[in-house]
């Protein structure tokens, strides 16, 4: 492989029913700044079906946008996603492609690194070129998040990492860039045979999705019981914020796992997190450490969980989240 | 039916301590465990073995020769075998390499009909192994497996993904990666842990699933790490006691405010 041939950065943006997704946005403002350091064009993968404002892509901060354009790319299948991306590469030889640690960010990178026998490094927290070698250093924590680690990929073409989403703000909007859109067809190669979507079900118990929230409150084990749980449920709706859990109380039953946080949950960097009756153990932080705004309530002064919040109450949740309901519900009517 | 569950061995990060000064986890090697989310798939595969005529469970790790300590749980908790892949070559690899060995060795399986695998492990965290494995061995795949139903020759899914599940039907051989809501893993017996003693488990290095060392460990790893160091976990926390809980709030409403969170 000649790493000299691969020039330019890319994004893989994503869409969903056709609206380009605000991830994609998150991505460009990352994927700008490091092109913007090599001096190379920004290109934005988009894979779908129909897709409206293509031009929004440019207006913030792409290039070139190459839209994959098959009705076997209107939903998420990873035989045809990785043939469709395999293919664009190929042609297109970028240095670095960036996507999002989604669900389908997460999935298709892995098998088009595995294909192209190349370097691939998940949930990076912070992406820099090293300017001396004009690499891609990819950072993220390691070990549990205890620990960072700076990544690279020295030897193989594309260099890719994924980032999570709301990990950045979407790039601003300039509506004096110009830039091109290039649809690609890629035919009866991206028909699959081995793979049938069925449907999509919407699961209203995720109504708020949580990796996508900028705000989550999140309830552990000192809530005692399925009905103190509600607490956390109801300071939520009030501040029109996601639900989160630790471990334990997913496993008490209080909600279901797809709100667990942490290392064997979701990894989530809300604006604000607000742990109520969370300890803070390592694999809980391991999901949460790296949120804008850290707020803990916990009666026990010792509680980890203190160590990486920006405010915390030392309290009982019971006597502290309802009258942190009330002052918020006020503050609301303006009362 | 021939069914692989990939298992890994990682540290059993609960009694895991924080070095006060570093920063970092104090580990102590010994209690080591099988990643929470293979057992998972373990039981998946366990579960197909009950419900299922002629179903062979065979599990294979990648590791140091401890993590035959994990294949061996495994079988006592009613894998009918396994295999070990270890050898100094292979330390050091990254996930490209590892899915490299693992799926030559289960080349060496095939037929092979259902790859299990947990959707991510604890230690490295990456999630990106078993895509990787599959796209290797060029079967389908389906990620975040939270239900799984097997027909004639297909299987059906369901997956958690933003904001729902999606439903999908792929043919077999496939691999499937789950996650933790799939099933509650069930435990060794008795019975299970006396056939782990007699059961033999091949202990397989390069040359036995023909990879040459440059495939393998760091040379065959397109990654390097070139830095480790301790990210600053305390952050300048502004504490409020219990015994003036009013102020506190009014105190966090201006705090929230003053960052622009709540207007
Ligand atoms: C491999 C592995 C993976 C794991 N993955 C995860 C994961 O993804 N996510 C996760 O969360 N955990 C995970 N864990 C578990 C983790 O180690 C902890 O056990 C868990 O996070 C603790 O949950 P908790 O904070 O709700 O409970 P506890 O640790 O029991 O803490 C409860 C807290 O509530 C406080 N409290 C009690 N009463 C009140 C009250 N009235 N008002 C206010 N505060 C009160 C207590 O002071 C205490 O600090 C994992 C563990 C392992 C080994
Ligand atoms: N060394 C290994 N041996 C066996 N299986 C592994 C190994 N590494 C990863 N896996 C499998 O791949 C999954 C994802 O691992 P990871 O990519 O490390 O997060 C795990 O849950 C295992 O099923």
């Amino acid at each position: 492989m000649d790493v000299k041939e691969y020039r330019g950065v890319m994004v893989l943006g994503e869409q969903r029913n056709g609206t380009i997704h605000r991830v994609t946005f998150e991505l460009l403002n990352r994927g700008r700044s490091l092109a913007d350091k090599l001096g190379v064009e920004l290109s934005c993968a988009i894979l779908g079906d129909r897709v409206d404002d293509l031009g929004e892509v440019i207006l913030r901060g792409a290039d070139k946008v190459y839209h994959v354009c098959s009705q076997d790319l209107a939903t998420f299948l990873p035989g045809p996603y990785t043939r469709a991306l395999v293919q664009l590469i190929q042609e297109e030889k970028p240095e670095i492609i960036i996507a999002a640690a989604t669900t389908t960010g997460r999935t298709v990178m892995p098998l088009v690194a595995a294909r192209l026998g190349t370097g691939l490094t998940a949930d990076c927290t912070y992406l820099d070129i090293d300017p001396e070698e004009r690499i891609l250093l990819q950072t993220r924590p390691a070990i549990g998040g205890n620990i960072m680690a700076t990544i690279k990929t020295p030897f193989t073409r594309p260099q890719m990492a994924t980032v999570r989403p709301r990990s950045t703000r979407p790039a601003p909007r300039d509506e004096s860039r110009t830039g091109e859109i290039t649809v690609k067809n890629y035919g009866d190669m991206l028909v699959s045979l081995t793979e049938r979507f069925l449907e999509f079900m919407a699961d209203p118990s995720q109504e708020v999705n949580i990796q996508d929230a900028d705000i989550i409150v999140s309830g552990g084990k000192g809530l005692k019981n399925r009905e103190g749980f509600k607490l956390v449920e109801e300071l939520a709706r009030v501040l029109g914020a996601g639900v989160g859990a630790t471990r334990d109380a997913v496993e008490l039953g209080w909600i279901s796992y797809s709100h667990q946080i942490g290392l064997s949950g979701k990894t989530v960097s809300p604006k604000l997190y607000i742990a109520v009756g969370i300890s803070g153990k390592v694999q809980h932080l391991a999901g949460m450490q790296t949120s804008e705004t850290i707020v803990a309530i916990n009666k026990d002064p010792d509680a980890q969980i203190f160590q990486v919040a920006d405010f915390g109450i030392v309290g009982d949740a019971f006597e502290v989240v309802p009258e942190l309901i009330d002052a918020l519900k006020k503050l609301r009517t303006g009362a | 039916m021939n069914i692989v569950v990939l298992i890994k061995q990682v540290p059993g990060t609960d009694n895991v301590k924080m070095d006060p000064k570093t920063g970092t986890m104090i580990r102590t090697g010994k209690d080591n465990i099988i990643n929470p989310l293979d057992e998972n798939a373990l039981e998946e595969a366990l579960r197909l073995k009950r419900s299922l005529k002629n179903v062979t469970v065979t599990v294979v790790s990648m590791g140091p020769e401890s993590a035959m300590k994990a294949i061996k749980e495994a079988i006592a908790m009613g894998a009918d075998g396994g295999i070990l892949l270890s050898g100094r070559a292979f330390a050091g690899s990254d996930t490209i390499a590892t899915a490299r060995v693992l799926s030559s060795a289960i080349r060496k399986l095939w037929p092979v009909d259902l790859i299990l695998c947990g959707e991510r492990a604890t230690d490295g965290e990456t999630g990106q192994t078993g895509a990787m494995v599959a796209a290797m061995l060029d079967i389908p795949v389906q990620t975040y497996v939270q239900k799984l139903e097997v027909g004639d020759g297909i299987i059906t899914v369901e997956r958690l993904v933003e904001g729902g599940f999606e439903r999908v039907q792929v043919k077999i051989p496939a691999l499937v990666t789950v996650v933790k809501g799939i099933n509650q893993p069930g435990f060794p017996t008795l019975a299970g842990k006396l056939r782990a003693k007699e059961v033999q488990v091949p202990v397989w290095g390069p040359e036995d699933v023909g990879l040459v060392p440059d495939e393998i460990g760091l040379k065959g790893s397109p990654t390097r790490v070139v830095k480790i160091f301790s990210p600053k976990l305390s952050r300048d926390t502004i504490m409020y006691r219990h015994d003036n809980t009013g102020r506190a709030i009014s105190e966090l409403i201006n705090f929230l405010g003053a960052r622009e969170i709540i207007v």
